[in-house]
């Protein structure tokens, strides 16, 4: 009963993952990309589900390769709190409004981290 | 066949992707396969202690430690249990479902969640390893502060009559 949520969850990871590779991820939100960098960098975390031992590695690759620290740092955040695909997932023990409410509100602190970071790092 | 209607989709999605980039396939074959096994992995464990959590310890001892009405030492102890795990956030859910029906607060069910998502400890050492210390740092920082004011504002946008047909759900 767990398997079917579980598989179409990996899947979806592993297409998004082939379809989008680091080099054009740290372009897309290079540390000159701006606001438009974090937006799409929150999108990108939100929609994606990568597990942290393999995100941290990536968020290293991102740095490394140009991309900015904000942008990296909404990006790991959105990765970890907000999870689109797992929402089916989320509403069936907390109802719609519990699961959305919550990712819509871990998206909107992945903002006030990036801001943090954007302070933190001036 | 409503059940399996998402992972139908996904796979014909998938199918669809590899057919126009067949280059791709070995590449996503081999991220599949690697997280699969993972994942795999860490079912038996999770769903064991689970069946242990449910089995050995009484309901009566979770409301007390960790109930609606277990105060700051539940809040600290349900911070505790989502940070001490390891494993992506879908494995949080099955989770979350066992700790309401054994009579945890709903307040402390969010925050386990949210402590889950993001303070886990064993992450927070290779976040650190990876992205520096003061990355990490600010990050948790901000995250512990996060996870109780989304904690705080699910349970207020459910209202009371939510809050109530979501505990209630697990009650029976």
């Amino acid at each position: 009963m767990i398997l079917s949520p579980l598989v179409t969850v990996i899947l979806l990871v592993a297409l998004v993952l082939t379809a989008l590779p680091p080099s054009v991820l740290s372009r897309l939100v290079g540390a000159q990309s701006g606001f438009a960098g974090v937006l799409l960098a929150s999108v990108a975390g939100s929609v994606t589900l990568i597990p942290g031992f393999a995100a941290f590695p990536m968020a290293r690759m991102l740095l490394d390769s140009g991309a900015g620290i904000v942008q990296v740092g909404v990006l790991v955040s959105t990765l970890m709190m907000v999870g689109v695909v797992t929402l089916p997932m989320e509403r069936s023990i907390f109802g719609w409004k519990a699961a959305i409410a919550r990712n819509l509100l871990a998206y909107g602190h992945s903002f006030i981290v990036g801001l943090a970071l954007w302070l933190a790092f001036r | 066949m409503n059940r399996f209607s998402g992972i139908l989709a996904t796979v014909a999605l998938c199918g669809f992707y590899l057919a126009f980039s067949p280059g791709k396939a070995l590449p996503f074959f081999s991220l599949a396969g690697s997280n699969f096994l993972v994942v795999l992995s860490m079912l038996p464990p999770v769903f064991i202690l689970l069946g242990l959590f449910d089995a050995w310890v009484p309901r009566q001892r979770v409301t007390a430690l960790i109930g609606e009405k277990s105060g700051l030492v539940g809040a600290g102890l349900s911070i505790f249990l989502g940070s001490f795990a390891a494993g992506p956030l879908y494995l949080a859910f099955p989770i979350a479902e066992t700790l309401l029906k054994k009579g945890t607060g709903l307040f402390n069910v969010f925050l386990f969640v949210g402590a889950w998502s993001t303070m886990k400890i064993p992450m927070l050492l290779f976040e650190i390893q990876n992205l520096g210390l003061r990355f990490a740092a600010v990050r948790y920082a901000m995250s512990v502060l996060g996870i109780f004011w989304i904690a705080w504002a699910v349970e207020k946008q459910l209202g009371e009559k939510g809050r109530s047909e979501l505990v209630e759900r697990f009650r029976s």
